[in-house]
């Protein structure tokens, strides 16, 4: 895994309360690791805060799984 | 309650600066306990009160407070500790209670009405700051559900698939006892079968203790002996100590608590509810408030003043509210004074505002089941003479029958609760 992949992981386990193992690549935020809409938008406000970068929201709906964030941030990150 | 059908509460659930659930904290409170501490969680240095009633955080052992047990930590972040307590105590309840409604049919009679005096200042304090150092894109989309008052009777229904009336109450002091008098109308008038109802509070921070001072509320001569500040009725009293909890009840119909064989630890049989229209802060100096919702829970009760065994004062501690309440129940009472046990159990454990009633409540009921009195701590020479028994230092047994209750709070809301022992009919 690289370290972008390291740190939204960590990310996803602390704020969705799921376990390590769950957060695969193609996992969905909302139908595979339980979140619902409010927590997405928690979630994509901490991958801005861990990576220094702003997701505008039209972007933010594009991202749905771990993957998705995972290639967002890589192609986006400042830090 | 006469206009209705019988109430009775079959659970009791509470987490309070005694502990983290009903039997420390009643025990504790009749060892003669104080919950009093030197506030070590938020900078009190340029604050002129700086202790508090704060509850016991821990492990979950030996009557310990400790969160996890109660809600996942993801969804401890996004609330304000007041939800948390409540979620608490609603739990600890339903569980005493036997009543964890799983068929529709249960679910749609079981209700919630928790309330809450403040609700989330802690998170609301915090959320200002970010909003003003970060910038708007950086508050959580939690901060408005889990700062609303309502949200404690929200968390609860959805934990426990509790679907009848949710509701929340807030008036201030009288918040707790407001709740579970609203609550147990709806189960006397038949909107629900159960209503699990209290208070809860999580105001010992930084904001609140600054606030509190500036109305001058808060006891500021004790900060070196935290234990000695909260004296109710004592000469030496100087303002409240500030606790923080929440205490929840499960109330049935007698018919519904009697057909699934539940334990009865007492019958609500009056609340009385009056305004003082008179100050934002201070009680009415005549007690007329107080005393007209006092007898207006008698009303209801069909009961005559000298049959009060014991009663729960509001008792803050505040040098004008004690001696206040104290002419309004000897008032009440008259040649029954005598007889009469009244104890400020804050003297222990602090005002708990908006979850002080709920707590207090179930004190009351408690007292009730194991006929004794809890204590007023600290009252070492008290302010007035009086015939009434204000239960000085230690615990004592006294048959208990009859307990009631008062609360009154910011804006002049008063509200009293009559309870009886379910054999005492």
């Amino acid at each position: 895994m690289s370290d972008v992949a390291d740190r939204v992981k960590k990310i996803v386990v602390e704020h969705l309360g799921v376990e390590p193992d769950k957060v695969v690549d193609n996992a969905n935020f909302i139908d595979d690791l339980g979140a619902d809409s409010l927590d997405t938008v928690e979630l994509v406000m901490a991958f801005e805060e861990e990576f220094g970068v702003e997701i505008p929201d039209d972007a933010a709906e594009t991202i749905v799984t771990v993957g998705d964030a995972v290639r967002f941030l890589e192609k986006n990150k400042k830090s | 309650m006469n206009l209705g059908r019988r109430v009775v509460i079959t659970g009791l659930g509470m987490v309070s600066p005694l502990g983290g659930d009903v039997t420390a904290s009643w025990s504790r409170l009749l060892a003669g306990e104080s919950g009093a501490r030197t506030v070590e969680t938020f900078d009190v240095s340029d604050l002129p009160c700086k202790i508090g009633c704060q509850v016991p955080r821990g492990d979950g052992l030996n009557g310990s407070f400790n969160a996890d047990m109660w809600m996942e930590p993801k969804e401890q972040r996004k609330v304000d500790d007041f939800i948390i307590f409540a979620v608490s105590a609603a739990t600890q309840a339903l569980a005493d209670a036997g009543w964890a409604p799983k068929t529709y049919e249960d679910q749609i009679e079981t209700g919630v009405l928790i309330g809450s005096g403040i609700g989330g200042l802690g998170g609301i304090y915090d959320g200002s700051v970010l909003l003003k150092d970060r910038g708007p894109r950086r508050l959580s989309p939690f901060f408005i559900p889990g700062r609303l008052i309502n949200l404690a009777s929200g968390y609860v229904s959805i934990m426990h698939g509790l679907k009848g009336p949710n509701h929340a109450v807030v008036t201030a002091c009288s918040t707790g006892a407001h709740a579970i008098g609203d609550a147990a109308r709806l189960v006397a008038f038949g909107d629900a079968e159960v209503m699990v109802a209290g208070g809860a509070e999580s105001a010992v921070n930084r904001l609140s203790f600054a606030g509190f001072c500036a109305c001058r509320a808060l006891s500021t001569a004790f900060n070196d002996r935290p234990q000695a500040a909260s004296r109710p009725y004592d000469r030496d009293r100087d303002g409240f100590v500030m606790g923080e909890g929440a205490g929840c009840v499960v109330i049935e119909s007698l018919e519904h608590a009697k057909a699934r064989g539940a334990r009865i630890y007492a019958e609500i049989i009056g609340y009385g509810l009056t305004g003082d229209a008179y100050h934002i802060t201070a009680p009415s100096a005549d007690g007329d408030g107080a005393f007209r919702c006092m007898k207006a829970a008698l009303k209801r009760a069909d009961l005559e003043p000298s049959a009060i065994d014991y009663v729960n004062a509001h008792g803050t501690s505040t040098p004008l509210g004690d001696e206040i309440e104290l002419g309004a129940v000897q008032r009440l009472v008259g040649d029954a004074a005598e007889g009469l046990t009244m104890s400020s159990t804050k003297s222990a454990i602090g005002h708990l505002l908006g979850a002080a009633g709920a707590v207090e409540a179930i004190f009351s009921v408690l007292a009730i089941r194991d006929q004794i009195v809890p204590p007023t701590l600290n009252l070492d020479n008290p302010s007035v003479e009086t015939p009434v028994d204000l239960v000085p230092h230690r615990a004592k047994s006294k048959r208990v029958a009859v307990a009631l209750s008062n609360s009154f709070g910011f804006g002049g809301t008063n509200a009293s609760l009559v309870f009886r022992h379910i054999d005492a009919a």
